[in-house]
């Protein structure tokens, strides 16, 4: 096999959509609005979630959301109704956003008015973790109902988290989820993250979140 | 799914670096993907094959080197492999603490390739 060589590479699959995740923060820190990237499973709260948060901290920062959606508009109606500026990202079958189709949905809004953009990401445990999307912070959501094996099938994405939020929490008297071992298994992967317990239904820990996310939007837009 | 952007950025930056190095055919990508991701050897490749057509990177071979997860322990710094899928508890087999910082298994990179 001879004139076969040996080319040395070196560099990062998906180093592009890093590099332009890493441009859109830049912007986002010029611009003083804090990008959240919320994740989960279909079904785990995410829509659900956010108007929680925006009933608990809309009086105080203004707020847009980016709801991704492989094909309805469903969950932007629902957000658009609490009167906050909600975008539609149709994902015309993708399985996750990317740095360039969220720096696309961010053109629909006037981001120097807004303290914070709250991502809805495509419901999704595997793809949205692969893919930077220039958030300042990533945050998911695992319910009840999903099981306390999910950190063993996902690794990835409660690897990447900076939040985890355990959702529907007022079902854990009907099920055999074990907490400690969930939590366990996700400090394992993570030892950084903040686990909160929570129930989009009693609205229990919903608080707790509201202020960590809070705290997070001030230091970085500096109000 | 995500198989098809992430094939689509392997083969930019192949060719980028074929161009680079005036190469007339590609015949091995030698990729380094860490455990923590889900990549599959069989997809990516029929992916590769699709998209590469036509370019100088058609009928290229990936290989993929996995690497393992290995975690370092906070306490005794001793290092050790892990099964992340596995349901056991985690603690290091040197001294029993349970608190870990990463040393392997997120890499997500192309280590080099075969041309002429």
């Amino acid at each position: 096999m001879e004139g076969i060589q040996l080319i040395e590479i070196k560099e990062e699959i998906m180093s592009d959509n890093r590099d332009l995740a890493d441009d859109l923060r830049k912007r986002l820190k010029k611009e003083k609005t804090f990008l959240l990237n919320l994740m989960s499973s279909p079904g785990a709260g995410k829509t659900s979630l956010i108007l929680q948060t925006i009933a608990r901290i809309s009086d105080s920062l203004t707020i847009g959301v980016l709801e991704a959606d492989i094909d309805s508009m469903v969950d932007a109606e629902k957000v658009a109704s609490t009167g906050v500026h909600a975008v539609q990202l149709r994902t015309g079958g993708f399985c996750h956003l990317d740095a360039p189709m969220v720096a696309k949905g961010l053109e629909a809004f006037t981001l120097e008015d807004l303290d914070l953009v709250i991502i809805e990401n495509v419901g999704n445990l595997v793809c949205p973790a692969e893919f930077d999307t220039g958030a300042i912070r990533n945050a998911m959501i695992l319910s009840v109902p999903e099981g306390d094996d999910k950190p063993l099938k996902y690794p990835l994405m409660f690897s990447i988290c900076d939040v985890l939020l355990v959702n529907k929490i007022d079902y854990l008297a009907l099920s055999d989820f074990d907490m400690n071992a969930m939590k366990e298994r996700v400090v394992k992967l993570n030892p950084d993250i903040r686990i909160i317990e929570i129930s989009c239904k009693t609205g229990q820990g919903i608080d707790a979140w509201a202020d960590w996310l809070s705290r997070e939007v001030r230091e970085f837009v500096g109000k | 799914m995500h198989e098809l952007p992430v094939t689509q950025s392997i083969l930019d930056i192949v060719l980028k670096h074929a161009h680079m190095n005036q190469v007339k055919s590609v015949h091995a990508i030698n990729l380094v993907i860490g455990e923590m991701s889900d990549l599959e050897d069989e997809w990516i490749q029929r992916y590769f094959d699709y998209l590469s057509r036509d370019t100088v990177a058609q009928g290229a071979r990936l290989n993929i080197e996995r690497v393992p997860v290995v975690l370092r322990c906070e306490l005794c710094s001793h290092s050790f492999e892990l099964d992340i899928r596995k349901m056991e508890d985690i603690c290091c087999p040197a001294c029993g603490e349970k608190k870990f910082s990463f040393v392997s298994g997120r890499e997500y990179y192309i280590k080099n390739m075969e041309a002429e």
